[in-house]
């Protein structure tokens, strides 16, 4: 049988979900953001709610998310795209709202916000990504870069005692009565990857029913930033990230009830 | 006539809110403006309009929810004191960059840093110049009344979807806190989400339809000929302000020989100091600014023909007088320009004021 | 007896060559071309096009979405 014979529009089983735009990506070549990019427009559109989806972008490489899926964006300053999500959740709770940041956006200068707005169980979507290095400013250290690990501002290495320890925001999130569903995935196989969408898929869902804050970190690559190939750089993160920042559920289920809480409210 | 009631400034501007049809209030606690917050969760206006009010963590998270909810086509505020709107900056720089309306008020209090609780006006300089970083104004009000913290809310909101630029009301710790009668406004219906779309779908974020492109809500724009488009925009926008919103209040200026200059709390001391000096024979007329930003240049520029000499009367170092002598000598003219004023906290009297201007304009 | 065949298609303009897609082919259809796209980029292409089976695994690691996917059972045996 001949290839033509097979590329036929009847015979189509992936293609690229019509919600992404058809500008190639500003991202370096083997970036996770593309990948996380197709996951969320595809979510989006299997959801069937392009018209009430709203993004927040971020400072980082990912502040042009905005070029890329075809949705109505507002682009954040660092750090806050949490607050501003809740801003938009509170006046238009028909929509869903998620939230796209990086590990210095999210672990770094956003700590209070993304901590607090989980806490208060706001019905958006948090998608974080951890590459455990700023990339959109050249390799400097990130909350969450390695014990050792190499970057423009740790050219030694990440040392303890100088830099203290990796940060894991996103188990201290699962702590937090307002969280609904945190997981942590990556897209780094196809395996994986149909993971990770369900864990998005499921974090939507989890918004449009109101069940408080879902919480979806994605190890990522940024191999420009490590200096290593796309592959190489895949490889190294399973060796190097999964073992400090292992790949699962981590809680599943919705915001607490006042009384799942604590005993009882304070009477009046 | 609306209904009369006794009223501190803080609460007013909580009341006004409500009644002005504001869809969310987000803010944090700050002496000497907490009571606007507090007023606004006694009020439940959820319950009443569905206005939404929080509490957020910070000031820096209350303006990133209020850029949030303007950037969705929303009439949304948050209030603070001095600390507090220096942590907005930041996200005042975005809402005036991505061009969303919306209101700030600012109950001053003295400074630097923490300062103290009392009133003060010394973020003048703050207010009227920007404040955050990058090239942009604020419309400033500035109330001298309870009952213009009261007008003052809905104006504000109507200059700032006209202009769709953020806009301040500047007040200070006594106005805030001092009680007044006050007519309160009638209740306007907060807008419905088909009335939002259809009236700022064009550029909000109320959800890509098929029919439009998607609406981006931001202040990035790499491509430096296009960020000097957008930036020349701005300054047509602010130019357009001062040709056509320039608002202020002159008090016997007519026969004038003298006029002080003054906004706010220290307008109200100085109506009693032209009484006073003219009690004395001293021709003195008040002329106060009621937009800060744009400022009242020509008036001044015009009085500068007929009168001796000014005086501003600041709760700060001397921060107006910059403006009052830029509209003088712009306008070619060389009138004595002074200044009388109280630091950190200290409100004047009347009869320093008189005073003041006894020894700066008329022996000197 | 029926056997499972496919075909990618790869927008050459859009890959950046970053070769995910080569390591994630179970049967070793796809390599980086010699020659590159007007990006520099060694675009993937079907080097062994016949191993092909439709599985997607490549179009679903590719970052840039610049892989299409086509399948079909094939009646003849090979």
């Amino acid at each position: 049988m001949d290839v033509k014979d097979i590329i036929k529009e009847e015979n189509l089983v992936y293609s690229k979900p019509s919600l992404l735009s058809d500008k190639i990506t500003h991202y370096c070549p083997g970036c996770s953001h593309g990948v996380v990019h197709k996951l969320l427009a595809e979510v989006i559109e299997e959801l069937g709610i392009q018209e009430k989806t709203i993004g927040v972008s971020p400072v980082g490489c990912a502040v042009f998310a905005y070029n890329y899926i075809e949705i109505d964006w507002q682009e954040a300053a660092h750090g806050r795209a949490p607050a501003v999500a809740t801003g938009i959740a509170r006046v238009d709770p028909d929509k869903v709202v998620f939230t796209y940041q990086g590990d210095g956006d999210l672990a770094s200068i956003g700590t209070a916000e993304i901590m607090h707005a989980a806490n208060r169980g706001e019905n958006i979507v948090v998608v974080f990504i951890n590459n455990a290095i700023y990339g959109m400013t050249g390799g400097q250290m990130a909350p969450t870069t390695l014990l050792g690990q190499v970057t423009a501002t740790t050219p030694c290495g990440r040392d303890l005692e100088r830099n203290g320890y990796p940060l894991k925001i996103t188990e201290l999130i699962g702590q937090l009565p307002g969280a609904a569903y945190v997981s942590r995935q990556s897209v780094h196989t196809p395996a994986a990857v149909r993971k990770c969408r369900k864990a998005l898929r499921k974090s939507f869902e989890n918004a449009m029913a109101k069940k408080g804050t879902s919480f979806v970190e994605v190890v990522s690559t940024c191999s420009s930033g490590w200096r290593l190939s796309p592959v190489e750089a895949n490889k190294w993160m399973e060796e190097n990230m999964f073992p400090f920042y292992p790949i699962g559920d981590i809680k599943d289920g919705q915001k607490a009830e006042a009384g799942d809480f604590m005993q009882q409210n304070l009477k009046n | 006539m609306g209904e009369l009631r006794l009223m501190k400034g803080n609460e007013v501007i909580a009341e006004a809110a409500i009644r002005c049809g504001c869809d969310a209030y987000f803010g944090y606690p700050i002496t000497p403006q907490s009571e606007v917050m507090e007023t606004l969760m006694a009020r439940e206006p959820w319950n009443q309009t569905g206005m939404v009010v929080l509490q957020a963590e910070s000031e820096v998270a209350s303006i990133n929810m209020v850029y949030g909810a303007a950037g969705a086509g929303k009439k949304v505020m948050t209030s603070s004191s001095s600390p507090g709107i220096s942590l907005m900056a930041e996200g005042i720089s975005y809402i005036a960059g991505a061009e969303l309306p919306c209101v700030i008020v600012n109950v001053q209090r003295g400074g630097p840093g923490l300062g103290t609780i009392q009133p003060s006006q010394a973020d003048y300089f703050q207010s009227t110049k920007g404040g955050g970083h990058g090239d942009y104004r604020l419309i400033v009000l500035a109330p001298a009344s309870v009952q213009e913290m009261h007008d003052f809310v809905g104006l504000a909101f109507e200059l700032a979807f006209k202009y769709r630029n953020p806009a301040m009301i500047l007040a200070d710790g006594a106005i805030g806190q001092m009680m007044e009668k006050v007519e309160l406004g009638e209740f306007v219906a907060r807008q419905t989400t088909e009335q939002v779309d259809a009236q700022y779908g064009s550029w909000a974020t109320t959800g890509k339809k098929k029919s439009r492109a998607k609406n981006v809500i931001t202040s990035l724009e790499l491509d430096s000929a296009l960020m000097e488009q957008n930036n020349l925009r701005f300054q047509e926008k602010y130019r357009k302000m001062q040709q056509d919103e320039v608002s202020f209040e002159a008090i016997r200026c007519e026969d004038a020989d003298y006029v002080l200059v003054a906004f706010g709390s220290s307008a109200r001391i100085c109506q009693k100091s032209v009484e006073l000096a003219r009690a004395k024979g001293i021709k003195v007329g008040l002329l106060r600014p009621i937009t800060l930003f744009p400022f009242p240049s020509e008036p001044i520029a015009r009085l500068a023909k007929q009168v001796k000499g000014f005086m501003t009367v600041e709760m700060n170092a001397g921060q107006m007088i910059e403006d009052v002598r830029l509209a003088v000598n712009c306008a070619g003219e060389r009138n004595p320009v002074h200044y009388f004023g109280r630091l950190g906290g200290i409100i004047p009297t009347p009869g320093e004021v008189v005073e003041a201007l006894e020894q700066k304009l008329i022996g000197g | 007896m029926a056997k499972v065949r496919g075909a990618v298609v790869v927008d050459i303009e859009a890959c950046k060559g970053c070769g995910l897609c080569v390591v994630a082919c179970p049967h070793q259809v796809l390599a980086q071309n010699k020659q590159v796209n007007s990006r520099g980029y060694h675009y993937s292409f079907m080097e062994h096009a016949e191993n092909c089976i439709g599985c997607s695994n490549c179009a679903v690691v590719c970052p840039d979405t610049c892989i299409t996917v086509y399948r079909v059972k094939s009646e003849k045996t090979v």
